[in-house]
């Protein structure tokens, strides 16, 4: 039971994941569906640094006083991945402005409706 | 200078993309980007020569070691990859010059050869990277810039289908990087090499097992595999032609080889099939894809639209050559992977002729179009026939391949099945030319054939499927042999 608890960390990164995800799927509106991915990818950061974190590790400075370090890889690897998720977002904010554009909304029910009815 | 040839065909469309977007002026940045293009073909296919004399070639950035650095690996299966890749950027570009002038607006030009450019350098670094880290940002890089492409479309449509595939996307592409993730977890290391060996070490903890799940889903989605295919029909049939026609025949067939990838020389196929029993859940997927799609290809009204269609059905055929897990399966697969690419160009560009001549690619508009654009009309019945798997087009060699693969399983059903969805595949393909031969053009229509730069590139792409129809050793040797590598676990 205490391991579970202990891993705390992951439970937040799952719990993240499935609100972004759910968010992504059930939601209506555009923005929000971005909204929700972007939760989604952030998740999968905080999983990331999670797994480089070493108890009472700091970051790996050559130097006394310092034995323990974190695992810097997961946490440099993930600078990548923040970079790719904001081009995501602002790639996908810029579509959803040409969609208010050409459509007049971005609600997706109501895109749905118009393509039925042209 | 041979020996960084490994880099050139990442750098060189990574520096001419920003290049492009300052120059501006059409009449240099076209030449630029066809120049780039086929230069990018000519050092993968020198890759390709290398690595058939001499075996896999290892390059590693920037002087860093393996396990430490990023190194880029080509061996037989990803050389076979980028020489199909750049070669239909090549051609493709050699094309996009009118058919762009056409179908994008004037002062965007500029842009769109940059996120070409880009849309390639991740095609090409996906395939030639040693690294799994390396494969998700280069996915990315070809992701974002391919939905930058569709929308570039004067179809209003194409923003909602560039949207739709943007979010599809994204998910698959971060599945990979939880699973990715995960691996390193169990295994500390990025290194595709390394992990083959490592994982096999920790292949029973759940760990491994979820990676192995949320790997296989991200990637399906990005294959399109029926039933996660929903991005794919509106991305193809809003997007400009020439977008069309790239996409559709490289970007899931990069992805399937990230599966391959994966699944094969990471995981092992005996892990995949034998311990997970994999390929019971990609038979019925395959199976029900490619009749499904093929069936509802039959009732599309728009001729991009059923292509798109039939693209979906046809990445079921190579899925299901994977499935069956034997040389000759896999061999059918990989071919198919091939000849399909080539194939799907082909007719994705005969209908940017189309386009071009009609602005509308739907069938109704479409009749007589054997009498007003015979040379056009006539490659995209050769290209069909190839989807068919009419003996002497390339289609052919893959679908016989396929049937022997079955055949050897003793998978009657699906043997059958195969037989029957070809039966499918007349039915659309008949579509086209009922109307195209078989009515009346419109009186007032005139006869005017697609311009040369256009018609050059198509015949292009349609003699190589001709010529692997009857030079069956090309592909279904180099296939068969990267078969044989992959499932020896590609050691």
């Amino acid at each position: 039971m205490s391991d579970a608890l202990g891993l705390y960390n992951y439970w937040i990164a799952i719990f993240l994941m499935m609100v972004g995800f759910y968010n992504v799927i059930a939601s209506g509106n555009l923005v929000k569906k971005l909204i929700g991915l972007s939760i989604f990818q952030t998740s999968v950061f905080l999983l990331y640094i999670t797994m480089g974190k070493v108890k009472d590790g700091t970051a790996p400075i050559l130097g006394d006083g310092y034995d323990t370090f974190s695992n810097p890889l997961p946490h440099v690897l993930i600078l990548t991945a923040i970079v790719v998720g904001i081009a995501t977002t602002a790639v996908g904010l810029a579509l959803v402005i040409r969609i208010q554009e050409h459509f007049g909304t971005i609600e997706e029910d109501e895109l749905i409706a118009q393509e039925d009815s042209p | 200078m041979s020996s960084h040839l490994p880099i050139v065909p990442i750098v060189l469309p990574m520096i001419a993309a920003p290049l492009c977007s300052l120059l501006r002026r059409p009449a240099l940045i076209w030449p630029l980007t066809t120049g780039v293009g086929w230069l990018v073909f000519a050092a993968c296919a020198a890759l390709l020569m290398q690595v058939v004399e001499s075996g896999p070639i290892v390059y590693t950035m920037a002087n860093w070691d393996a396990p430490i650095g990023i190194e880029y690996r080509i061996d037989l299966l990803n050389a076979y990859i980028l020489v199909l890749v750049s070669g239909i950027a090549a051609v493709v570009l050699l094309y996009a010059p009118q058919s762009a002038a056409s179908e994008l607006p004037q002062d965007r030009h500029h842009l769109f050869c940059a996120a070409f450019l880009l849309c390639l350098t991740g095609l090409l670094g996906i395939t030639i990277t040693g690294d799994a880290f390396n494969v998700y940002v280069f996915l990315e890089i070809s992701s974002l810039a391919s939905y930058a492409l569709i929308s570039v479309s004067r179809d209003p449509r194409a923003l909602k289908a560039a949207y739709k595939y943007l979010i599809m996307g994204t998910i698959g592409a971060t599945f990979i990087l939880i699973a990715v993730g995960l691996m390193y977890m169990m295994t500390g290391t990025l290194n595709m090499a390394d992990l083959a060996q490592r994982v096999k070490m920790v292949e029973d903890t759940r760990t491994i097992l979820m990676a192995f799940a949320f790997l296989s889903i991200g990637i399906m989605l990005k294959i399109a595999l029926f039933p996660m295919h929903a991005w794919l029909p509106n991305a193809y049939s809003y997007a400009p032609s020439l977008v069309t026609a790239f996409i559709a025949a490289t970007s899931t067939k990069v992805s399937l080889y990230v599966f391959l990838r994966f699944v094969f020389t990471i995981f092992g196929a005996e892990y995949a099939f034998d311990t997970l029993g994999f390929n019971d859940v990609l038979l019925p997927l395959a199976l029900l894809g490619i009749v499904v799609a093929s069936a509802v290809a039959i009732y599309q009204t728009d001729l991009k639209r059923l292509l798109a269609y039939s693209s979906v059905a046809q990445i079921g055929y190579i899925v299901l050559g994977i499935s069956m897990g034997t040389v000759t399966g896999l061999t059918a697969g990989l071919a198919h992977m091939f000849n399909h690419a080539l194939m799907k160009g082909a007719l994705f560009l005969a209908v940017g002729c189309i386009v071009l001549r009609l602005h509308s690619s739907r069938l109704e508009d479409m009749a007589g179009l054997g009498k007003r654009m015979p040379i056009t009309s006539f490659a995209f019945v050769l290209g069909g026939l190839g989807l068919i798997g009419v003996p002497l087009t390339a289609g052919f060699i893959s679908k016989w391949y396929l049937l022997l693969g079955t055949l050897e399983l003793g998978w009657w059903p699906v043997t059958v099945l195969l037989l029957i969805s070809s039966l499918l595949a007349v039915a659309y393909v008949w579509r086209f030319v009922e109307v195209a031969y078989f009515q009346p053009p419109p009186a007032e229509a005139s006869s005017d054939e697609a311009p040369l730069s256009m018609q050059i590139p198509l015949w292009m792409l349609l003699a190589t499927t001709l010529y692997f129809g009857l030079q069956t050793d090309v592909t279904a040797g180099l296939a068969q042999r990267a078969a044989l590598w992959l499932l020896g676990g590609g050691q």
